[in-house]
């Protein structure tokens, strides 16, 4: 907002600079940074990008699942014939290819998050750094003995 | 929304949903995707497969597997949008949005269980 009596102090100046009197010609200090413009697909340009990108990626497989799992459950809830419908649908050649893809994603993020987790762990036992093997190795146990047991689970159910 | 003091909580809400997401849920997807519907596991009957998911013990479990993985998502994907396509001015539309899949996922899973 600017007062009248800025304003027309304004209008003075820039006549003033317009005739080339009382004001020499001053360029205002305005530092400007380098940064150069990066290309949206700067992650093309190397295979660990890409890697990099496809394990952020993998989050989307993630809610893809959740979204399945509440499906089924929401079929649980409707009887018999919607729980069959969804089996039906989930059988299309579609949507196969898509929890392909999906379900290769899910073990792209499982493996990427056990390898990460000792570089975002560091445990020192008797001023050593424990080795990465310990730390990630009980996962990829505790992931297979998970599966082995919901295997077992779905299995015995009739 | 997000700042030094709130971050934590939803880099914690990401980690938590990592481990959920790592550990569980590739065997629910390849069963129930693809396993049951290629033929290669036999499809449960509904009335055992409800008498399952009825119990009070895989309700709670179903409810964290859908909803902390969803938090997990909503982080990562952020920072997915915002490193993959820098669109830096929609930051708060992006949270918004995907905080909002999150929250609107749990209540979902929340009412589905409650009901089941």
């Amino acid at each position: 907002m600017s007062s009248p009596g800025q304003a027309s102090s304004r209008a003075k100046i820039s006549s003033a600079r317009s005739h080339g009197e009382a004001f020499p010609a001053y360029t205002e200090f305005h530092p400007r940074w380098y940064r150069p413009r990066v290309s949206t697909y700067w992650w093309l340009g190397k295979w660990a990008y890409v890697k990099f990108i496809l394990r952020e990626l993998s989050s989307v497989a993630v809610a893809w699942t959740v979204a399945i799992m509440l499906l089924q459950i929401r079929a649980l809830t409707g009887g018999p014939e919607a729980y069959l419908r969804l089996e039906h649908r989930l059988s299309s050649p579609w949507m196969i290819a898509l929890n392909l893809v999906a379900f290769a994603f899910l073990l792209l993020h499982s493996i990427t998050w056990f390898n990460l987790a000792p570089k975002a762990m560091v445990v020192r036992i008797g001023g050593k750094r424990l080795p990465a093997v310990l730390i990630s190795g009980p996962q990829y146990l505790a992931w297979i003995a998970i599966s082995a047991i919901v295997f077992a689970i779905i299995i015995s159910r009739g | 929304m997000v700042n030094r003091e709130t971050e934590p909580i939803f880099w914690t809400l990401f980690s938590a949903g990592g481990v959920i997401a790592a550990l569980f849920l590739p065997v629910q997807l390849f069963i129930f995707a693809l396993a049951i519907p290629l033929g290669w596991m036999h499809l449960p009957s509904y009335d055992s497969l409800y008498a399952l998911a009825h119990s009070p013990i895989t309700r709670i479990y179903l409810f964290v597997l859908c909803s902390l993985p969803l938090f997990h998502f909503a982080h990562r994907f952020r920072y997915t949008l915002y490193d993959g396509l820098q669109i830096k001015h929609l930051n708060e539309v992006v949270f918004a949005g995907c905080y909002g899949i999150a929250i609107l996922g749990t209540l979902a899973a929340g009412y589905l269980l409650w009901r089941l």
